[in-house]
């Protein structure tokens, strides 16, 4: 009876393992209305307290705080953005502007559908609150860098 | 000199009882386990730590993959409505068995004009690659569009709530297609969706 029992437990094993694994999750996710004839709905952002991810090519991103061409983007590979992103919350939240610490997520043509999904997660992981995005409003000056730097 | 006596006992034991909870446990994980259904377009979803269900009712998986794009509706009663709409607004009708066939279909990629023969073939051809080419979603011909809009109107209808949206993409699917689909989303006014992923333990 053993090698019965044996195989048993093995079946039991199996369907123990599959129906676990197999419960897919999903990700909430908003973005921003489209809708042009409701200007009330844009949202002005401030400065000092923004951060702009760009997502790349070769899970490469590229972020900057503030307004795009005036500080120049840092290129990181999307598992390091962790530490860029808690160290800039801290220097914003340090600063007394009124608001929250915002990041932008632009995931532009180079990068794919993984990059975007592990750039919301971490942020969830973060729990930054305040997170949008945006992949209708790549600015030329953005484009450029990324070219430059090979990631577009 | 005396030795200790070691008091000897089979090592046969009576495999009954376990053998019946083993058979228990065994039966209970067959008939709870969901078969899982054949995916015509399989992709493999990315990971994250989000810990929310997937929906089962209410819900419409738009899949993403290899550039193309298939659309399921969740609800028997809901599909059937919503071939239905589909059926009025291009103006092809379907035969009542027609409509009970699709409604056994899951998730499918195939233009209007000839989901007739899909809905005529049967489960093993369907999975078959090349029969399905995806739902056109182009701006001249935007029948995903219009099979969005009527499951939201079947669902709404026939269960009286606001249907989901999930997107199931591939990992390695790029960007700019998925951008596409959820723009086709987005002049339905429809803002807010659900990315279906894997889930992974959280990182600490």
């Amino acid at each position: 009876m053993t090698p019965m029992v044996d195989l048993m437990f093995l079946l039991v094993t199996f369907f123990i393992l599959t129906t676990v694994i197999s419960t897919p999750q999903a990700m909430d996710i908003a973005k921003p209305d489209k809708n042009e004839k409701l200007p009330e709905n844009r949202l002005e952002l401030k400065a000092s307290k923004t951060m702009t991810i760009l997502l790349g090519k070769n899970n490469k991103v590229a972020w900057y705080m503030g307004v795009a061409g005036e500080s120049a983007p840092t290129i990181e590979s999307g598992s390091q953005i962790e530490d860029a992103i808690v160290k800039n919350r801290k220097a914003a939240d340090a600063s007394g502007v009124a608001g929250d610490f915002v990041v932008l997520v632009k995931p532009t043509s180079g990068s794919t559908f993984q990059n975007f999904v592990d750039m919301m997660d971490e942020l969830e992981i973060l729990k930054v609150k305040v997170r949008q995005i945006d992949d209708d409003n790549i600015l030329d000056n953005e484009k450029q860098f990324m070219k430059e730097k090979g990631i577009l | 000199m005396p030795r200790i006596k070691v008091k000897r006992t089979s090592t046969v034991t009576d495999m009954t009882a376990m053998c019946d909870v083993a058979s228990l446990l065994l039966t209970f994980f067959i008939l709870t386990a969901t078969a899982r259904q054949p995916e015509p377009l399989a992709v493999s979803t990315p990971s994250s730590t989000y810990e929310f269900k997937v929906p089962v009712e209410n819900n419409a998986i738009l899949t993403i993959g290899q550039g193309k794009v298939f659309f399921e509706v969740a609800g028997v009663k809901v599909r059937a409505k919503t071939l239905e709409l589909m059926g009025e607004q291009y103006k092809i009708s379907f035969t009542p068995v027609e409509i009970q066939r699709f409604s056994a279909i899951g998730s499918f990629g195939v233009p209007i004009q000839s989901l007739k023969s899909l809905i005529a073939l049967n489960g093993a051809d369907r999975m078959k690659p090349g029969v399905q080419p995806g739902i056109p979603s182009d701006s001249t011909d935007n029948q995903l569009n219009a099979w969005v809009l009527n499951a939201r109107r079947a669902t709404k209808e026939i269960n009286n709530q606001d249907m989901r949206i999930s997107i199931k993409g591939d990992a390695k699917e790029e960007y700019p297609v998925v951008k596409k689909i959820i723009d086709v989303l987005q002049k339905q006014s429809v803002n807010k969706f659900l990315l279906v992923t894997n889930s992974e333990a959280k990182k600490k």
